[in-house]
């Protein structure tokens, strides 16, 4: 298909959303990313059972803790699709880069850490 | 086990606000089974609170260690070698935690990072409820094998009383009233009759009313068993 998607966007492959946890949307976040979200599969269609809807409540919880920090949840997001569905890949990179934009850069500074 | 919620981010970052070098103790005992204070939540509130501080500009440097149990001095031991190198430390025990903690520790300060709640069991995944008030004087047997002492909100030893409604009680239209499940299963049991006999009052000494409470078994003591 040849999609492009906004080069913005660094892809962490995972064998299923289930096994994403809370810690690695905490960290990324931590570690200065200005938004990250979890791609999917269908829900309903998980071929683990549930590994993206229990992903889409880790992504709830963090969403939360962001909150509680002060910090816009919107930077961390759950979208579902199917592998089948390229064209929707590249529609939800550039819509979640285009959300991230809107909110700014980060406010977890860089390299303040001790 | 013992129950316990975590305290807000807002209060736990107030408690360190002024340190750059803490330690989160968590420990492997109820907290770690009610999910609150194990190995997981440690984590997940270091990197909460590194990430707070970053956004604040405010370094700040997070080691986080489990102990086996928080309420045994042999474990809470393990940590006399590097709990001086912290401005603090946050433990995520129950309430008795960081007091063993601060009298092994005289010169560190410990805070608080639960609400500590009340002894209980799950009833589903993410759901604890209140089943002992650790009275000291166990009598469940007479009621049913259910506990009006912790789940009556008036202690009764004898009810129900005029605020139970539809087998819900007055203070709460999401608690149960125990006394119409306890009557209820004691009709069903054909056994009613257990209830109809006037008890005495209650001897609440052995309870919280009589001062803070020791258990001392001798033959541990001496060591024989």
């Amino acid at each position: 298909m040849r999609l492009s998607y906004p080069a913005a966007v660094k892809i962490i492959q995972v064998p299923c959303t289930g096994r994403v946890d809370i810690l690695h949307l905490l960290n990324s976040i931590e570690d200065g990313a200005d938004g990250v979200y979890v791609a999917g599969c269908l829900e309903g269609e998980c071929h683990y059972r549930d590994g993206n809807l229990k992903a889409k409540r880790k992504v709830e919880y963090v969403k939360r803790i962001l909150t509680e920090l002060g910090i816009e949840p919107d930077r961390v997001q759950m979208y579902n699709l199917s592998s089948a569905q390229g064209a929707r890949f590249a529609e939800i990179a550039a819509e979640m880069v285009e959300t991230v934009k809107k909110l700014g850069p980060t406010p977890v500074k860089k390299g303040t850490a001790a | 086990m013992i129950v316990a919620d975590r305290k807000s981010l807002e209060e736990i970052l107030a408690m360190v606000e002024n340190n750059k070098k803490i330690l989160i103790l968590g420990c492997k005992g109820c907290v770690t089974v009610c999910n609150v204070g194990g190995l997981k939540e440690v984590e997940i509130l270091a990197s909460s609170i590194r990430i707070a501080r970053k956004k604040s500009g405010k370094d700040i440097d997070i080691d986080i260690n489990v102990l086996e149990r928080q309420c045994d001095r042999e474990y809470v031991a393990g940590i006399k070698d590097t709990v001086g190198d912290y401005e603090a430390v946050i433990s995520l025990a129950c309430g008795v935690g960081p007091q063993f903690l601060s009298e092994m520790y005289t010169d560190q300060t410990f805070y608080p990072g639960v609400n500590t709640t009340f002894f209980g069991g799950a009833t589903e995944h993410g759901v604890w409820e209140e089943r002992c008030a650790g009275c000291g004087t166990c009598a469940i047997h007479l009621f049913g094998g259910l506990c009006p002492v912790a789940r009556c909100a008036k202690s009764l030893l004898h009810g129900p009383c005029g605020g139970s409604s539809d087998g819900r009680c007055e203070v709460n239209k999401d608690t149960e009233c125990i006394w119409d499940t306890i009557v209820r299963k004691k009709m069903e049991q054909g056994r009613l009759e257990d209830l109809m006999g006037v008890r005495g009052p209650k001897d609440w000494q052995t309870a919280r009313d009589g001062g803070p409470r020791r258990s001392i078994r001798e033959e541990l003591i001496q060591g024989n068993i």
